[in-house]
């Protein structure tokens, strides 16, 4: 990998890229006091109509608006086209991996996944062995999270096929660039992102479950109002125009979902449920789950109800698992990987772990179950003293643990205290699979607002981007 | 819509009905503690206005748990900013914006701001700026603020059966308070029973009628002075007085008929609205004091009370 860093409109290079000659031209003609004159109206903006995204246990305000940074995020159509081609490959390898793992298991078989990978792992779901789900979709929704490192060179960093956050701040993002700098944007043939509630609506609708002979009736299931992601999944019920439900506003009778409104009971076809599963149904998972719904699973699996994404499907998105995914799509579809993934190193292998620890002091180190950033180890920016006190967890546990070599993050210009100046970024774009996969044109541009930091994630401070998608 | 969303809505107007409520009544009592009578009522240790306060507020059990003695700034604190005290103004705020939190796409933006607005101011809140004369206020404050959001549901929420759930929590609870203040009258006056009226009550009477702001609207209806038998027939009986107890009444009759025109159902709630409309609407004042007027309120806090429970059950759970 090369050590330079990219810069994605050229900044540090003697040549601007083309996608960014509008911008170079509005910037030159907009003087630093607009900037951030709009930088507090769209701040403003965020905290009227309080989207927040909620931090507990650090004091403060809980309820915290992430930063936006107002440069946006520029993609050209062929960029796109390439990871767009890339993305719907890897969602079809995911997905029928899921359903081989509560199938045929055919990749233990065939001997390129470990049995124990599978049965060990602790978001494999015993309960889902042999469910028949609508149309063999698991993943409905994926956001997966990548990063660039050169001017070709795309990797996928991460599978998120759980319950993925931050859609609502890709459409957000594009409503306040579009009120803020109209002039900027009518300059571009910017790809439009709102219909993606839409399209998840449609997508919820397709994988109905197969006997609802009725237009099926959708919900989004949420934890309440103290889960970190409330604002979005209120948004996202809010434009599909479907009910926000907490586990108490359901109930099971006969295998069959019901909801409870002021009309009397409703029955409820498709759940896009935001709770994770141990928390789905106190009788089959967490008993003290006062999130849930008692009998959820039943009803899911006598085919009366659909979940997305699935139940179990968080086996494709374990970091260990994540290693497997080129060889996946080379196993189900017989197709090349278009999008590689970063070079990974599994401590469970003892010969990879004996590398990472002597090279500790290169490499990223990740739990394999943590997210948002939390759990980890970045060696080159880290102490001695942290790298051993974590040598010693890993070597404690070692299957709990990845390594990847740090990359050089791709930088995007920021508008910062000292003006504009580039920070790194990465980007989850979220990928629909129903009756079609479809991947709107755009995605989630994260930002580490701090110079030279490499976390983006938005509980340790990073920001948000508009991410553009030229059209041709 | 979900019976949650609509159990939300309810008790968020509830909640600033309430806080605008106690309000009224913390007002009525720093008015009683001025009269003379109230000296007298404290020698013979039955009269303390702050006293009765808890007991008509239902925060009497709470109260004594935390302090020993009724005075002035411990009641004030104890119902104005006290968040163990679920009832307190501090944590109806509370309980109605996290209601609206959950509810926010069935509110207008209207609502919200000024919910969330008056959240914050009161979060900032210090308690010392009441000590010294900042009591009366603080209490106008919160009136004005809980009139605000009164006046942004009524002035931007579609007519449909949100705005009517909303509607029902404002009524359930205006009538609540009405005939709870209306019985800091007894309690502060009447401890033995005594005949309403003897003595020196032409001043109490007077509060009372502020507290539900019905000073002027009175002298409107009726041109004869401050008469206690006209002053209770006006907050039980005469519907054009907005907070009466009939008025709140018939409120909660029409809203649950909209409510089954919108759904083509009616419940058991229905029934009991209607014979407890037609019990006021066509009752007599006579009849009350023949009762007893304390006798009378309690039975229809106890009442609305049943309705309240039977509301929910018809639509909210």
């Amino acid at each position: 990998m090369s050590e330079a860093i990219f810069d994605e409109m050229g900044l540090n290079n003697q040549e601007i890229r083309r996608a960014y000659h509008g911008l170079r031209d509005w910037l030159k003609e907009t003087p630093a006091d607009i900037l951030a004159l709009r930088r507090e109206e769209a701040e403003t903006f965020f905290r009227r109509i309080g989207i927040t995204f909620a931090v507990y246990g650090q004091g403060g305000d809980p309820e915290r608006i992430i930063p936006f940074d107002i440069i946006p995020r520029i993609l050209e159509a062929a960029e796109w086209r390439h990871i767009t081609a890339g993305l719907v490959q890897r969602v079809r390898a995911l997905n029928a991996f899921i359903g081989d793992v509560y199938g045929a298991q055919e990749i233990v078989r065939s001997g390129i996944m470990p049995a124990d990978q599978i049965i060990l792992n602790a978001t494999y779901r015993h309960q889902m062995q042999g469910v028949a789900v609508p149309n063999g979709i698991y993943t409905h929704i994926s956001g997966i999270d990548m990063v660039r490192v050169g001017l070709e060179e795309f990797y996928v960093l991460e599978d998120n096929v759980r319950t993925p956050s931050g859609v609502s701040y890709m459409l957000e993002n594009r409503e306040i660039t579009m009120r803020l700098f109209p002039d900027l944007f009518s300059r571009h043939a910017v790809a439009p992102v709102d219909h993606y509630c839409d399209e998840l609506l449609a997508t919820l609708s397709s994988v109905a479950p197969r006997n609802c002979d009725r237009d099926p009736t959708v919900v989004v299931m949420t934890p309440g109002i103290y889960n970190s992601a409330y604002y979005e999944h209120s948004f996202l019920a809010d434009q599909m125009g479907v009910e926000l439900v907490e586990g108490p506003d359901l109930y099971v009778m006969d295998d069959k979902v019901f909801m409870r409104t002021t009309r009397g009971p409703k029955r409820v076809d498709v759940i896009y449920r935001r709770v994770d599963d141990e928390y789905l149904d106190p009788l089959a998972f967490r008993a003290d789950s006062a999130l849930g719904v008692a009998g959820l699973m039943n009803a899911y699996r006598a085919g009366n109800v659909n979940l997305a994404n699935a139940v179990g499907a968080g086996i494709a998105d374990d970091k260990s698992t994540y290693t497997f995914v080129p060889e996946m799509v080379e196993f189900y579809l017989g197709e090349k990987p278009i999008l590689n993934n970063v070079p990974t190193y599994r401590c469970a292998d003892p010969s990879e772990l004996k590398y990472v620890l002597d090279n500790i002091g290169e490499l990223v180190i990740k739990e394999t179950h943590g997210s948002g950033g939390y759990g980890m180890l970045i060696g080159p920016k880290s102490t001695r003293a942290e790298q051993e006190a974590f040598a010693k967890r890993v070597k404690a546990s070692p299957d709990k643990y990845i390594a990847q070599p740090t990359l050089a993050l791709s930088t995007c210009p920021t508008f910062v205290d000292e003006g504009i100046a580039p920070r790194h970024v990465d980007l989850r774009p979220f990928v629909l699979a129903g009756q079609d996969i479809r991947v709107v044109p755009g995605g989630l541009t994260r930002v580490a607002l701090t110079e030279g930091s490499l976390v983006v994630n938005s509980s340790q401070g990073g920001g948000t981007k508009d991410t553009w998608v030229l059209k041709d | 819509m979900l019976s949650r969303s609509a159990d939300n809505l309810y008790w968020i107007a509830r909640y600033m009905e309430r806080a605008e409520n106690l309000s009224r009544i913390l007002r009525v009592t720093d008015r009683l503690s001025l009269m003379p009578a109230s000296a007298e009522g404290v020698e013979e240790g039955v009269g303390n206005e702050w006293h009765s306060t808890l007991v008509v507020s239902d925060c009497e059990k709470g109260f004594y748990e935390k302090y020993d003695e009724a005075t002035a700034e411990n009641v004030i604190s104890y119902l104005a900013f006290d968040p163990d005290n679920l009832s307190s103004i501090r944590s109806c705020i509370d309980a109605a914006r996290r209601n609206a939190r959950s509810v926010r796409t069935a509110l207008t933006s209207e609502q919200w701001e000024s919910l969330n607005s008056t959240w914050l101011e009161l979060s900032r809140l210090k308690e010392s700026r009441l000590r010294g004369g900042g009591l009366h206020g603080f209490l106008d404050w919160v009136k004005e603020r809980t009139l605000m959001f009164h006046g942004s549901t009524v002035a931007t929420m579609l007519r449909r059966d949100s705005f009517h759930f909303m509607q029902l929590g404002t009524f359930i609870e205006r009538g609540d308070n009405t005939a709870r203040i209306l019985d800091v009258k007894y309690h502060v006056l009447l401890p033995e029973h005594a005949e309403v009226g003897g003595g020196l009550d032409y001043y109490q009477w007077a509060s009372i009628l502020r507290a539900v702001s019905g000073y002027r609207s009175y002298h409107a209806l009726y041109k004869k002075g401050i008469k206690p038998w006209f002053v209770a027939e006006f907050l039980i009986m005469r519907e054009e007085m907005p907070r009466s107890l009939v008025a709140c009444t018939a409120r909660v009759k029409d809203c649950l008929d909209e409510l089954a025109e919108e759904y083509g159902q009616r419940h058991e709630s229905h029934r009991m609205a209607g014979r407890r409309y037609s019990q006021l609407r066509f009752g007599r004042v006579d009849d009350v004091f023949r009762r007893g007027l304390h006798d009378f309120l309690e039975e229809f806090i106890d009442q609305n009370n049943k309705l309240g429970e039977e509301i929910s059950r018809s639509y909210l759970m």
